[in-house]
């Protein structure tokens, strides 16, 4: 293959990857925004999620229907989870970021270790649901990662129309822009914060389903997702839904052109200091950022 | 308060005294362990000036514990550097590196400065990994046992002999522990609690924060070099999973679980939490459960640790 080909493939890799991360990242950059606090287990419930559709496609019959099955019960599992957290912990701590962070820490092993327990130590493969390879003029490539993109980008749009056009969009805006005031207006900002943490996991789950048939299901696969959606979250700015895609798309693919040319770990060095960079450049961080 | 040996000296020369009668009477197992919790709690105390006096929250602090294994352990294989120079060299490693990440990492401040140091650790880990030629990665490498010796007028001390090590450990712990004390009494520890409490009244009254906090992460990271440094000797063992997130963890864990900001808590979390972990591990191999049940229940229910708790019930047993 020529230079040309290789570099269309880094760049189909990286975008389908991006998408998935975006997925993931806008999660975390909701809680991030709306509730002001960190949650460290978002890449476990990613991990959730993949499990889920591994169980899920156990049990149902052929892997189309797995897959759609997997698509509802993951997040919803996941939800609830996440739901159950804020209760039993979050809400207890009163939502003080470093308390949050700490909780969630031991959040990240309460569940990893968990699915270890049950599911054991062993990656498992999830059948594809469609098998088709779509042929370019260099190589032919996988269809399902195609169908993963086009269904990432069809949830983000959703996600973006709840925020924009619901009350529940509404709320959680008003939330984040001023949450006494919000309080004041009559918004439930409790139920919110409940909503937005079960949203965020919510969005990590449906990316752990998309991704399983072509990474397996691992209780330790939610690692790297955390890392890159922490990235994401801080390049892109706090809460800004346009800012965490920019920033997935241009994580995503340097990610895989770099991957593909020099070395995944070489990627991975550079995306974190990517980050020191952009805080030194701005050093307010992500709290420096308006929320869009 | 006043005098040489105001009670919070004589505290700390108990706990030492102890730990220096305690070789004797441990069996081998114990023994070791212990040599081992006093390293790791040396590193829990540069961790606990950083983020217990400072209120510095990191979450990268592996990377300077990494780094006095890596100058200690390479240095010694590579460079043929003596043991007492391999551990300054290791100390070194820890300074510079927590200088370098500091200036840069603390223009943010709170969660960010958590992610930042996180981030920083991660390409730490990952260097690591990338240079495997030289570090051996994931796998590491041991450390010579023909190198890992100490000579001193003549006689030739082992370190892999366990009174050696157990000492060698001990006198680590007392330098870090008894240096930490006379820290947080300082004046300059005086202001590092100040900023901890509430850096913009501080910088008011015309302090150098900033300053103060760079001082605070490079005390902190040398001591967590020096620490590393101390267990890659002891143990012969360098290797990439220092370096991870979950050391990083650890260092928190250990000193929320021992009273963040109190002198003695480094210890007792170390120690308490090596042995809960040890047990679990007999029981389960998903033993690293305990340290997620560990974390929520301290955030929950005892935020200020078993010495903090203590304090709040007993007085001023801090000292």
């Amino acid at each position: 293959m020529s230079f040309g080909a290789y570099f269309f493939l880094a760049v189909l890799e990286g975008t389908v990857s991006a998408f998935v991360l975006a997925l993931t990242a806008l999660g975390l950059s909701l809680v991030f925004g709306v509730m002001r606090v960190v949650n460290v287990a978002h890449g476990e419930l990613f991990m959730l999620g993949a499990v889920i559709a591994w169980w899920v496609s156990q049990m149902a019959g052929d892997p189309l229907s797995g897959f759609l099955l997997a698509l509802v019960v993951g997040p919803l599992l996941v939800g609830g989870i996440a739901i159950a957290a804020d209760w039993a912990i979050l809400k207890r701590v009163d939502y003080n970021p470093e308390a949050t962070i700490v909780a969630t820490i031991g959040l990240l092993y309460i569940i990893q270790q968990s699915v270890l327990i049950l599911y054991g130590p062993d990656a498992r493969a999830v059948e594809a649901p469609f098998y088709f390879r779509v042929q370019f003029p260099w190589f032919g490539y996988s269809g399902y990662k195609l169908i993963v993109a086009a269904l990432s980008a069809g949830l983000l749009l959703a996600t973006w129309y709840l925020l924009k056009k619901t009350r529940l969009g509404l709320y959680m805006r008003a939330t984040q822009y001023d949450q006494e005031t919000a309080q004041a207006f009559g918004v439930p900002v409790r139920r919110v914060y409940a909503a937005v943490f079960a949203l965020g996991g919510g969005l990590a789950a449906l990316a752990g389903v998309l991704v399983v048939p072509i990474q397996q299901a691992h209780y330790l696969m939610g690692h790297d997702p955390l890392l890159l959606s922490f990235i994401v979250v801080i390049i892109g700015g706090l809460g800004s839904l346009r800012g965490t895609l920019i920033a997935a798309f241009v994580i995503g693919i340097s990610d895989g052109v770099i991957s593909v040319f020099f070395s995944p770990t070489l990627a991975k060095i550079l995306a974190t200091l990517l980050v020191a960079l952009v805080l030194v450049v701005r050093p307010g961080g992500l709290f420096g950022a308006k929320p869009a | 308060m006043s005098g040489v040996l105001s009670n919070r000296w004589l505290l700390a020369l108990a706990v030492l005294a102890v730990l220096l009668v305690a070789q004797v009477l441990l069996p081998p197992y114990h023994h070791t362990n212990f040599a081992r919790i006093m390293v790791l709690a040396s590193f829990a105390i540069g961790y606990n000036i950083a983020f217990g006096y400072t209120g510095l929250l990191s979450l990268g602090h592996a990377m300077f514990f990494a780094a006095g294994i890596y100058a200690a352990g390479l240095g010694a294989q590579e460079l043929g550097l003596s043991m007492p120079a391999a551990l300054a060299f290791g100390a070194l490693g820890g300074l510079v590196l927590a200088l370098a990440v500091g200036l840069i990492a603390l223009r943010t401040s709170g969660v960010a400065f958590l992610i930042v140091t996180l981030m920083f650790a991660q390409a730490v880990f990952l260097t690591t990994l990338y240079f495997n030629e030289v570090t051996k990665g994931d796998e590491g490498f041991v450390i010579a046992e023909a190198l890992r010796r100490i000579e001193i007028g003549g006689a030739e001390l082992k370190l892999s002999d366990p009174t050696v090590r157990y000492n060698v450990a001990l006198a680590l712990f007392a330098l870090c522990y008894l240096a930490s004390i006379a820290l947080l009494h300082s004046p300059v520890g005086r202001v590092l609690v100040a900023v901890r409490e509430n850096e913009q009244r501080t910088r008011m009254l015309g302090y150098n924060t900033f300053g103060y906090k760079l001082l605070a992460m490079v005390i902190s990271g040398t001591i967590s070099g020096l620490a590393g440094a101390a267990y890659a000797l002891l143990f012969a063992y360098v290797g990439s999973t220092f370096a991870s997130t979950q050391y990083s963890i650890y260092a928190l864990l250990w000193v929320l679980l021992g009273g963040l900001g109190t002198t003695l808590g480094p210890l007792i979390g170390t120690g308490l939490m090596s042995y809960l972990v040890d047990f679990a591990s007999d029981v389960t191999s998903s033993y690293l459960i305990v340290v997620g049940v560990v974390l929520v229940v301290l955030v929950l229910a005892f935020p200020k640790g078993v010495v903090g708790t203590a304090i709040e019930r007993w007085g001023r047993l801090r000292s």
